[in-house]
């Protein structure tokens, strides 16, 4: 320390916390706000309006209302689940190597769900 | 273990061994535990959405998968599990707002959220084969 020319200062800057922890918290919060709504709404309304079968699903799915209420189920559920899942990771996986590679995936599962879902809805909806 | 063997009278970390199981940390673990088997649940339905996307073939030989005796263990253990994660995530929210943090409140509402776990699978499930 004493052999360096850079202030104490200067060495503290930039270190601590990664100043996004704050909007990872109320990103989880928002998103469980709005799938306490999402999540009961979309199995009442497939259980009481639907039979099961795939006609059935099928015409409750070309419903735009249904469609969209579905899509945002899927799409905030994997935003939250990302965010919850990368709480466990980081609290009890501690090798650097495992730890990169889970949360590389905790990244991949859940943008490859929300494409693959979104195309599957958008098919259905537009009846292709 | 933390503290053993020194003179150090202040508090030290739990002993697992003489540790017992509470109410409040039971939640807390099954929240997590429930938070890790809806991972499980997103896929499941995007599987559904997929199979639906496909057609007939597809989309019943899923529901068949779906309704064998382990298809539907798995489909009831992923819903007490969502019923358990949404009344725990809202008591989450509640102390959030400052509020149920008294030990007497967080024991009970701790208590409400199993059973809002365990009578909420037992409810859906009802309403799927009854409806």
């Amino acid at each position: 320390m004493s052999n360096s020319l850079r202030t104490p200062l200067s060495r503290a800057r930039g270190l601590g916390s990664a100043k996004s922890g704050v909007g990872h918290f109320i990103q989880q919060r928002a998103s469980a706000m709005f799938l306490a709504v999402l999540l009961p709404w979309f199995a009442f309304s497939v259980i009481l309006g639907t039979d099961g079968s795939f006609i059935s699903v099928n015409s409750w799915l070309e419903n735009a209302f249904n469609a969209a209420g579905t899509l945002l189920l899927v799409l905030t559920g994997v935003f939250h689940m990302r965010l919850g899942l990368q709480t466990v990771i980081e609290d009890y996986i501690h090798k650097p190597m495992t730890r990169t590679i889970c949360m590389l995936a905790n990244t991949a599962i859940p943008v490859i769900l929300a494409v693959v879902a979104t195309l599957s809805v958008a098919k259905i909806f537009v009846g292709a | 273990m933390a503290g053993s063997g020194s003179n150090d009278k202040r508090p030290i970390a739990p002993h697992l061994g003489v540790w017992r199981w509470h109410v409040t940390m039971a939640t807390s673990i099954f929240h997590r535990a429930s938070g890790v088997a809806l991972y499980l649940g997103a896929i499941i339905l995007t599987g559904w959405l997929v199979t639906l996307a496909n057609g007939p073939e597809a989309y019943d030989a899923y529901m068949a998968v779906l309704q064998s005796p382990l298809g539907l263990l798995v489909l009831f253990g992923i819903t007490a599990a969502a019923c358990y994660h949404l009344a725990n995530g809202i008591r989450h929210l509640a102390w959030d707002a400052g509020k149920g943090y008294a030990l007497k409140t967080s024991n009970l509402t701790g208590w409400a959220t199993i059973i809002c776990g365990a009578v909420g699978g037992v409810a859906v499930f009802a309403l799927a084969f009854l409806a």
